[in-house]
């Protein structure tokens, strides 16, 4: 069962990885407009380089 | 692996999306100065259409289109107005509004969505580890592994639930600070009886922990309260942006020339210029021009009255024919516009003991649930006196009987309700409006505005001499008044062509003269001016040289789908009613074109708010549809109220609903969905209790372990959102 002591500690770190991610996503306003980023990936203008 | 608590906002959850209203402030440009309103919009094409042709623009630092809000920001140079870019949007195919950037700043920044959305992520991987580690102890973990197991799970639920079930135990402590019950007091007792009992447990190496339903019940609870706060959010994002579609100008005399200026900015004594077509400001005095007002948003009067220097005006009044100068002599919240507010408090004050279904299934369920749960607790330590085992059950009585599923099932319907009414051109403003809308049996309609469309059309086309009718479309046709907007418009239909007038011109307040080829003078406009005498009706004269007068009658014109929705309110059994301001004749005449057999004309303000009252004191619960500032007492006065979008702003604040498109069609079937949502909720009560029965009986016999307490907690709460979405 000694597995355990590195299999839970992973576990939960991952997991909060996610939850980490997720309240960055939340901060920087990524799901303010969702239906309009998921068009604007369809675009072409800024695909070699970024928007300055 | 756990699967993390990462849960991105539900897209069926925003009603249309035309308004989500989440952290619409704190854009990519922090400093977006103008934002304009972009209804149509809706493709990707279209964003960087909009883009470019404002990014193009000098002084345009950057734009950013929103396609969710359909709105664009833009960060420009500050001494750029709206006004420079609209042309510019219109120019690349789009129609476009401004935006007053203060009306939206409140539903600009939406912390408490965004905090309940962290609380609500914090939960859900809580509770997705807490509920791994608690299938390894259902399925036979025991001995040492169990109990570090249970450990492990109260290091994570502890902290968890310190963050995120901190709305419910503000809210609990504040209802008990009132000497109240609400349905969170449950909700906290429950959550913080499952952690003591748990700990104890665990450091006494007991068989059962109830950590992970304590947060999974905090988790089940946040998603109910944040499809609560969505559904309210996004109809009070989208009421806001009515009112900020409403950008408050006047055009003040400074020096002599006329400048735009903030309404807020205006000082008694100013002088105002207000044009054709313009909305009165302010309360005032008419200093110089002649025109006519249009009164209908205030008074419900469809004929236009004329305005000579001297007399009194009111803000809200549109000034129809020539430019007007006034003197204001009140501004802000001392214009008659304002005052109306204090009759719509008085009206209020017979709404506000109106109970909500959840708050009534409180006061019932949370004395209930503490009762049994003291009751189970007393008989174990009577019956063994074991504190440790009594305490362990009332801890399982409460968890069974915490309303999560009862949490979820008024949110899950209204919700689905309000998506649903929302795709038909209505918004929710208020919570419980659904559930009130469900009781009603009397619906009174406004005339002006509301069963008809405002604008005049005339009835008699066919009555006058077409050779008449060609004079009088030439003269219509150097106008923009509304009754000879109606005339051009009756004739063009019509087929008849415009007589060859020369020298054409308006006089403001009067009408419009020209003359025919023959050297006749002719002449189209109010009644003595012409040389007839003024009727009751709306009417405009036709004078042709020194023949008799020809006149011209109006009817102001059915809103879509009026006629429609008063035979199918009808049918439904629903007694409608007609409260009209204006004279008796028109009145009469649209209550016998529409079939409403009880009609009351020349009402004031407060008459239309006491028969809303009398009719309320007979037992009858009224739904009030109207749009004018005369309406707005009657609309607060009302079980329920609706206003079309067209409608003052302070018309539109009184009322629970707002109708968004001309259509009043859509007014039956939000009677229809009320009905339907309040039966949806009773329903999910009923599941919810059935649970309950079959579950507390377990619970307080001792047999509930905690592998049954989470799985009863899970299929209510999800079969009660099943239910919800049955919605149709």
């Amino acid at each position: 069962m000694s597995v355990l002591s590195y299999l839970i500690p992973i576990s939960l770190v991952l997991g909060g990885v996610g939850l980490l991610a997720f309240v960055y996503t939340v901060r920087s306003n990524q799901y303010d407009d969702p239906e309009g980023d998921s068009r604007r990936i369809l675009s072409k203008d800024w695909d070699d380089r970024p928007k300055p | 692996m756990p699967a993390d608590g990462v849960l991105p906002p539900s897209a069926a959850a925003c009603p249309g999306c035309i308004a989500t209203p989440v952290r619409a402030a704190e854009l990519p440009l922090p400093d977006a100065r103008l934002s304009l309103s972009l209804p149509g919009i809706h493709c990707q094409a279209c964003i960087a259409t909009v883009e470019r042709a404002l990014e193009a623009v000098p002084g345009v630092r950057s734009a950013r289109v929103n396609l969710t809000l359909r709105r664009a920001m833009v960060d420009a140079a500050p001494d750029m107005t709206a006004a420079d870019l609209i042309p510019v949007v219109e120019a690349a195919g789009y129609e476009v509004h401004e935006l007053d950037q203060g009306a939206l700043q409140a539903t600009a920044t939406d912390r408490a969505g965004r905090d309940l959305l962290m609380r609500m992520a914090v939960a859900g991987f809580a509770s997705m580890n807490v509920m791994l580690l608690s299938v390894s102890v259902w399925s036979g973990a025991d001995a040492a592994t169990r109990d570090m197991f249970h450990w492990i799970s109260a290091a994570i639920v502890f902290p968890a639930i310190a963050f995120s079930a901190q709305p419910f135990f503000r809210s609990a402590w504040s209802a008990l600070k009132a000497r109240r019950l609400n349905m969170d007091v449950p909700i906290v007792l429950a959550i913080v009886l499952a952690l003591v009992t748990s700990l104890w447990e665990t450091m006494l190496s007991g068989h059962h922990a109830y950590f992970d339903a304590a947060i999974a019940l905090t988790f089940f609870l946040l998603g109910g309260r944040y499809l609560d706060h969505r559904t309210r959010a996004a109809a009070r994002s989208a009421a806001e942006e009515l009112t900020a579609l409403e950008v408050p100008r006047a055009l003040r005399f400074e020096d002599g020339a006329p400048r735009e200026v903030a309404v807020a900015d205006l000082r008694v004594g100013d002088l105002l210029l207000v044009r054709p077509g313009g909305r009165m400001p302010v309360d005032g005095a008419v200093v110089e021009g002649h025109s006519e007002l249009d009164r209908s948003l205030l008074t419900g009067e469809t004929v236009p009255v004329a305005a000579v220097p001297g007399q009194a005006v009111s803000a809200g009044e549109v000034n129809l024919t020539g430019p007007l100068t006034i003197r204001a002599s009140a501004v802000g919240q001392d214009t008659s516009l304002h005052r109306m507010a204090d009759l719509v408090a008085i009206a209020e004050s017979g709404r506000s003991n109106y109970n909500s279904l959840a708050d009534s299934a409180a006061k019932l369920y949370a004395p209930g649930v503490h009762i049994l749960a003291a009751l189970s607790f007393l008989g174990w330590y009577l019956a063994t006196w074991d504190g440790r085992t009594a305490l362990n059950v009332a801890a399982a009585v409460l968890i069974i009987t915490c309303p999560c599923a009862l949490g979820l099932a008024v949110p899950a319907v209204t919700t689905a309700a309000s998506g649903r009414l929302f795709r038909q051109g209505l918004l929710i403003k208020s919570a419980t409006a659904l559930e009130r809308l469900a009781a009603v049996d009397t619906v009174v309609f406004d005339k002006t505005g509301t069963l008809t469309a405002g604008a005049p059309e005339v009835v008699n086309l066919s009555a006058v001499d077409p050779g008449a009718v060609a004079v009088a479309r030439a003269l219509a046709e150097g106008s923009a008044h509304p009754l000879s907007r109606a005339i051009a418009r009756a004739a063009e239909a019509a087929g008849i062509a415009a007589a060859e007038v020369t020298g054409i011109v308006e006089v403001p307040g009067y009408g419009t003269e020209g003359t025919l080829p023959d050297g006749r003078r002719v002449r189209l406009g109010r009644a003595p001016w012409v040389g007839a005498e003024a009727g009751a009706q709306t009417e405009a004269w036709l004078g042709i040289g020194g023949a008799a007068p020809v006149a011209f009658g109006f009817a102001d014109r059915l809103r879509p789908g009026a006629a429609e929705v008063v035979v199918a309110l009808q049918a439904a059994g629903q007694d409608v009613i007609l409260l009209s301001g204006d004279s008796t004749g028109p009145v009469a005449d649209l209550a016998r074109r529409l079939g409403i057999a009880n009609w009351e004309a020349e009402a004031l303000p407060q008459d239309k708010a006491a028969r809303i009252a009398e009719l309320a004191a007979q037992g009858r619960h009224v739904l009030m549809v109207g749009d004018g500032l005369n309406d707005t007492a009657a609309l607060a006065a009302a079980h329920v109220s609706i206003s079309p979008a067209s409608a003052l702003d302070a018309a539109r604040v009184a009322s629970d609903i707002v109708l968004l498109g001309t259509d009043l069609a859509p007014v039956s079937e939000a009677l229809r969905t009320g009905r339907e949502a309040v039966k949806r909720i009773r329903e999910n009560f009923r599941i919810a209790t059935v649970y309950n029965i079959v579950a507390v009986p377990l619970a307080a016999a001792g047999l509930c372990t905690p592998l049954i307490a989470a799985l009863a907690m899970s299929v209510s709460s999800i079969s009660v959102s099943l239910n919800a979405l049955r919605l149709k």
